[in-house]
């Protein structure tokens, strides 16, 4: 499952507990991202999956679930 | 009005509070018996050997684990210098009796010595060319990579509202950090400063130093190599860590009930206007005379003088010629703390004077370790052999960098 793989580099990387992680929660809210935050969000992503976010990917993320789908398609189109 | 008279006065400047991380230990008390017992921190690093080092000595620290001290943001940002310069500093405010309290209630400045960031650049510049994309480096290595990481992390780090900049002033620059800290206490702008110095160690920040061929030949016992003023001394060995001394305003120190550990008297600077790398008498002299100058004392009064000495042939022979000229009859006791540590490179002008302030409150001298044979002009000075148990009250502190920047500091011993 591409979500398990997805939380647990969040887990990893924000270094928050796997449990406040749920999909219909807030992505931003829920792991205290600041600017810089992303920055590192675009890193692990890619190394992770190989594929490159950029800024306006995020426009619409609001919860974990918007967050699976966008590396979802991502990874398809690759 | 009474604020302002009280700061136009000049204020008296102390140490209250000292921090170390170095080859020698990684508190006061390690730090202290290693000076005391003239114990090398010196190995040879078969890495820098593979990696084409012409010498592979070097200075020996712990790596720090801060996982649990700082939070996720805050390591990113750190490189291995001010992961030192932090556990230095966490070390100085405790010794200083600041808590968070203070630190929150109070304007408290920092001006730290640091001179590279090398690992880090490399590291950012290594993820760039492999995957041709700067937004894969990472938030972090902006923050690692400026010369002033250690002021913009530590300043955030302690909340800190004072000066907040970082010197950048070469071998000297922990010196003259405590230098510029001093006059901005003295002149009354500022009540209380962090002060220190912070070396990287890793192999990226010494291999273009080593190329210069003025590192000690590692096919030698490795704690024998950095021998400072000895006829057959071949060069020097690097070294780094962390050192932090917190300053203040004796009548801040005094306000708060504060340890005093030690009162800052000179500071002379310099520069020699000549060579970009070879040191000359003259310059070193002159700073000399100034800390004594401003000290307000005689030159016989100085009981022990940390010198900067490298373990170069040219740097020691000079400074010791510099120490004779200012020096005379009078010659004080000299060592190069050096000769156990290596070369501390921007962090070694603060950690001297952790070392001497160490050795002037416990009544001791540390020795000049591997010091067997005297050159023409270290034949004339009186340099300390085996660690010599006195108690002193004033010692002068040199430091000398590339470009020919010198410092030196007079500090007295507080007796009331």
């Amino acid at each position: 499952m591409i979500s398990e793989k997805i939380n647990e580099i969040l887990v990893d990387e924000f270094e928050v507990d796997v449990d406040l992680i749920q999909p219909n929660l807030n992505l931003k809210d829920t792991l205290n991202l600041d600017s810089l935050d992303y920055v590192d969000l675009v890193v692990i992503i890619e190394s992770n999956f190989g594929v490159k976010l950029v800024e306006a990917d995020f426009a619409n993320i609001q919860t974990f679930q918007d967050f699976y789908d966008l590396i979802k398609r991502k990874t398809s189109e690759n | 009005m009474e604020e302002f008279i009280r700061k136009s006065m000049e204020q008296r400047v102390v140490i209250t509070g000292m921090g170390i991380y170095s080859c020698l230990g990684t508190s006061l008390d390690e730090v202290k018996d290693s000076l005391q017992q003239g114990k090398s921190g010196i190995i040879f690093d078969n890495e820098r050997k593979l990696f084409g080092f012409r010498s592979a000595l070097t200075g020996a620290v712990p790596q720090p684990n801060l996982k649990n001290e700082l939070n996720r943001r805050q390591r990113m940002s750190i490189g291995e210098e001010t992961e030192y310069a932090y556990l230095a500093t966490m070390e100085a405010l405790k010794n200083a009796a600041i808590d968070e309290i203070y630190l929150d209630t109070h304007e408290i400045g920092i001006l730290y010595g640091n001179d590279s960031v090398s690992k880090a650049i490399i590291d950012a510049v290594d993820i760039v060319r492999e995957k041709k994309d700067t937004s894969l480096i990472g938030s972090g290595a902006i923050f690692k990579s400026m010369n002033s990481t250690v002021t913009m992390n530590l300043s955030t780090i302690f909340r800190l509202k004072g000066i907040n900049m970082t010197i950048s002033a070469a071998c000297a620059s922990g010196s003259h950090s405590l230098g510029l800290g001093f006059n901005l206490i003295k002149s009354g702008m500022q009540d209380m400063i962090i002060c220190g110095g912070a070396q990287e160690i890793n192999k990226y920040a010494m291999a273009s130093f080593d190329g210069l061929g003025v590192f000690g030949n590692d096919s030698l016992p490795a704690t024998t190599v950095s021998r400072p003023f000895d006829k057959d001394r071949s060069g020097l060995v690097p070294s780094g860590g962390a050192a932090t001394l917190i300053i203040e305003s004796y009548e801040s120190a005094v306000r708060r009930g504060a340890p005093i550990l030690a009162e800052i008297l000179g500071y002379g600077f310099s520069s020699n206007g000549g060579h970009i790398s070879t040191p000359n008498v003259e310059g070193p002299a002159l700073a000399m005379k100034r800390a004594i100058k401003q000290a307000g004392v005689k030159p016989a009064d100085i009981a022990y003088i940390n010198a900067h000495a490298t373990s170069t042939p040219v740097g020691d022979a000079n400074e010791a010629q510099a120490i004779l000229e200012v020096f005379g009859d009078n010659q004080p006791f000299v060592s190069s703390t050096k000769s156990m540590t290596g070369h501390e490179c921007w962090m070694a002008g603060a950690s001297e004077i952790v070392y001497s302030n160490l050795m002037m409150l416990h009544g001791f001298m540390a020795p000049n370790i591997n010091f067997e044979n005297p050159d023409e002009h270290s034949a004339k000075l009186n340099i300390v052999k085996q660690t010599v148990f006195k108690e002193f009250d004033l010692y002068l502190s040199n430091s000398f960098g590339f470009g020919g920047t010198n410092s030196a500091l007079v500090i007295k011993k507080i007796n009331d």
